[in-house]
């Protein structure tokens, strides 16, 4: 059972959502407050969206000095998973986890409505449950949610193959390439402005989002049944 | 010590969309002031800094400002001493 810190600044507000989606795809979730250091040996960190410390100064950019983002830092230093999901998508390009920034929507209003995206890499912690290629319906709710690089960080991102996800048939906030989602160069720390803990089950109009969450726990799956044929291949060699 | 204010100016990148500007000068637009061909905008903090000298607190507002106050993949600044010209 994968093991999901799910981080809680103050202002979360998709913390609780984002616990209940992990939850139902079989993670041992829990909430950490951000004054603690300690993340319980988790295997995945997930920053919630909402307005942490308000939106002051930037989206995220009080929050990245909150005490328990050194641990996040230290814990994708070391390869382990995080998804920062819109507000914690904010606070992984402030905190310099993930390249990039994220500016006020390009007509300005806020936007909360669903979008399509298409899954352009599998090959995350998050994502390895889709089909390259397939596009999902998931919500947006966001007033800063242009993505933005410069030309040649963008260049990069897209010959390394880092843009996770991506709008389909309109991009709702001027994003750069119309970049939904983008993932670091170790490919383990990921962030998406749309909410998939929104669409996890048909009673809250879909479940595009379900498979981010069973994604964690498929990797976790994988690793154990590896493990378990390492033993058996031992104790046969035995 | 001695009290210093430091000006802070935060602009978006010149090479970014600045929504906001751009809201601004439509409406400046709509009210009839058709000479305004371009809006930015941006903040502008001021702090009062003690230090032992004026380069001293110049250099820690820059310091602020790299790790806080502007966010160098969105935004540039410039800073001003007690009315000095922005450097």
């Amino acid at each position: 059972m994968t093991r999901v810190a799910v981080i809680v600044f103050p202002g979360s507000n998709c913390d609780a959502d984002t616990l209940a989606a992990a939850r139902a795809a079989g993670s041992d979730a829990y909430f950490v407050w951000h004054r603690d250091t300690d993340l319980r040996q988790a295997d995945v960190v997930i920053l919630p969206g909402g307005f942490s410390y308000g939106d002051y100064l930037r989206s995220g950019a009080i929050a990245r000095f909150s005490g328990v983002m050194a641990s996040v830092t230290a814990h994708a230093r070391g390869g382990g998973a995080v998804l920062g999901i819109c507000n914690g998508f904010q606070i992984l390009c402030e905190a310099g986890l993930l390249p990039g920034g994220l500016m006020r929507n390009a007509r300005l209003r806020f936007l909360s409505r669903p979008v399509w995206v298409r899954v352009d890499q599998t090959d995350t912690p998050f994502t390895r449950l889709y089909d390259k290629g397939e596009v999902l319906e998931i919500p947006i709710a966001h007033g800063d949610g242009r993505y933005v690089v410069d030309a040649r960080t963008a260049a990069e991102l897209e010959a390394m193959d880092q843009v996770v996800w991506r709008y389909v048939r309109d991009n709702p906030n001027g994003s750069t390439n119309d970049i939904a989602g983008v993932t670091n160069a170790g490919r383990n720390v990921v962030g998406i402005m749309p909410h998939p803990e929104r669409r996890n089950a048909p009673a809250l109009g879909g479940q595009d989002g379900a498979r981010v969450f069973h994604s964690m726990e498929a990797r976790h799956a994988t690793q154990h049944a590896m493990d378990v044929r390492a033993v058996d291949d031992r104790h046969l060699r035995v | 010590m001695t009290a210093f204010r430091v000006e802070v100016r935060v602009m978006p990148r010149a090479a970014l969309l600045d929504p906001q500007g751009q809201a601004v000068e439509h409406a400046l637009h709509a009210l009839g002031f058709s000479e305004v061909a371009r809006v930015r905008m941006g903040k502008h903090l001021v702090l009062d800094v003690k230090a032992a000298s004026r380069d001293e607190a110049l250099a820690r507002a820059r310091a602020m400002c790299d790790q806080l106050l502007a966010n160098p993949v969105t935004e540039d600044y410039d800073l001003a001493l007690d009315g000095e010209a922005p450097r």
